[in-house]
């Protein structure tokens, strides 16, 4: 019968990855102008996917019906696919995009 | 054209609507669902990303959330449907009915109106003048109805709208309390 004595080395790192959420932390989901929406549809489903106040949601309608784009969240990719398509399913022209 | 409008204990009430008006409201599942106009299907199944800058994602989107989003749709249109077989039991054609819609089925007519509003609007590529044109008259051909509809549309989801944040909303001491004796 053998035992084992020897120590396990210390693994050598050749390579730094980063995690997951760093790689992923530079997306964001835009709203586009569209001028069926109503707008308060708009604001309804601003407070709704995002949580947010009336006030706050209504800030966003208007720089999406002056500006043609209001940016809603920052983050990761996952959560901002999720935001997208929730934004899809009540028919708002969303994306994620890269962060600049 | 005459309808009146009203809630009442958790119902949306739409009365007097008179025949014409009727007929747009049976139309909202079909408006909403244009399967055979690229335009419309293009608008209510946008692109969630750059597709030049961004394959993977629209691809996997295309495969996975897609169709995801057509079961939703289709669930709205079901419910919407529902609520609209009240307009068939009129005994004479001609005469005003009556449409009620729990409130509980809210969000199902907003998306089935949105679709409908947003499809017709991507087929007859109405101009922002256009749509923000809501008295114009007479109308006088397809294009002309598709407006009316869209605003027509519009004005119902502005109602639903309004009630659904009217039943969301405390109400005010003085409704919910006694006078102080």
């Amino acid at each position: 019968m053998s035992s084992f004595t020897g120590a396990i080395e210390s693994p050598t790192i050749t390579e730094e990855t980063k995690t997951r959420e760093a790689r992923d932390l530079p997306w964001q989901v835009v709203v586009h102008n569209d001028p069926v929406n109503l707008m308060s549809y708009v604001t309804m489903v601003f407070q709704k996917v995002f949580g947010y106040p009336k006030q706050k949601a209504e800030m966003h309608m208007l720089e999406v019906h002056r500006q043609g784009r209001s940016i809603l969240w920052h983050g990761v990719r996952e959560r901002g696919e999720l935001f997208v398509q929730q934004l899809h399913g009540y028919l708002l022209l969303a994306t994620i995009e890269r962060t600049e | 054209m005459t309808m009146e409008v009203s809630r009442n204990n958790g119902t949306l009430e739409i009365k007097e609507i008179d025949p014409f008006l009727a007929e747009l409201l049976r139309q909202i599942p079909e408006s909403g669902n244009p399967r055979a106009i690229p335009a419309a299907e293009r608008r209510l199944f946008s692109s969630p990303a750059n597709p030049e800058t961004e394959k993977e994602i629209c691809a996997e989107w295309k495969l996975y959330v897609e169709p995801e989003l057509r079961r939703i749709f289709e669930t709205a249109t079901e419910t919407v449907q529902g609520d609209l077989r009240q307009l068939n039991g009129n005994e004479k054609p001609f005469a005003n009915c009556a449409l009620r819609i729990p409130l509980g089925n809210s969000e199902a007519w907003l998306n089935a109106l949105n679709r409908a509003r947003l499809a017709l609007a991507a087929e007859f590529s109405f101009t922002e003048e256009e749509l923000s044109d809501h008295y114009r008259s007479p109308i006088g051909s397809r294009r002309d109805l598709g407006l009316f509809q869209v605003n027509f549309y519009g004005f119902l989801q502005e109602f639903i709208l309004r009630e659904m944040e009217c039943s969301t909303q405390p109400a005010s001491p003085n409704e919910s309390t006694p006078p102080n004796e």
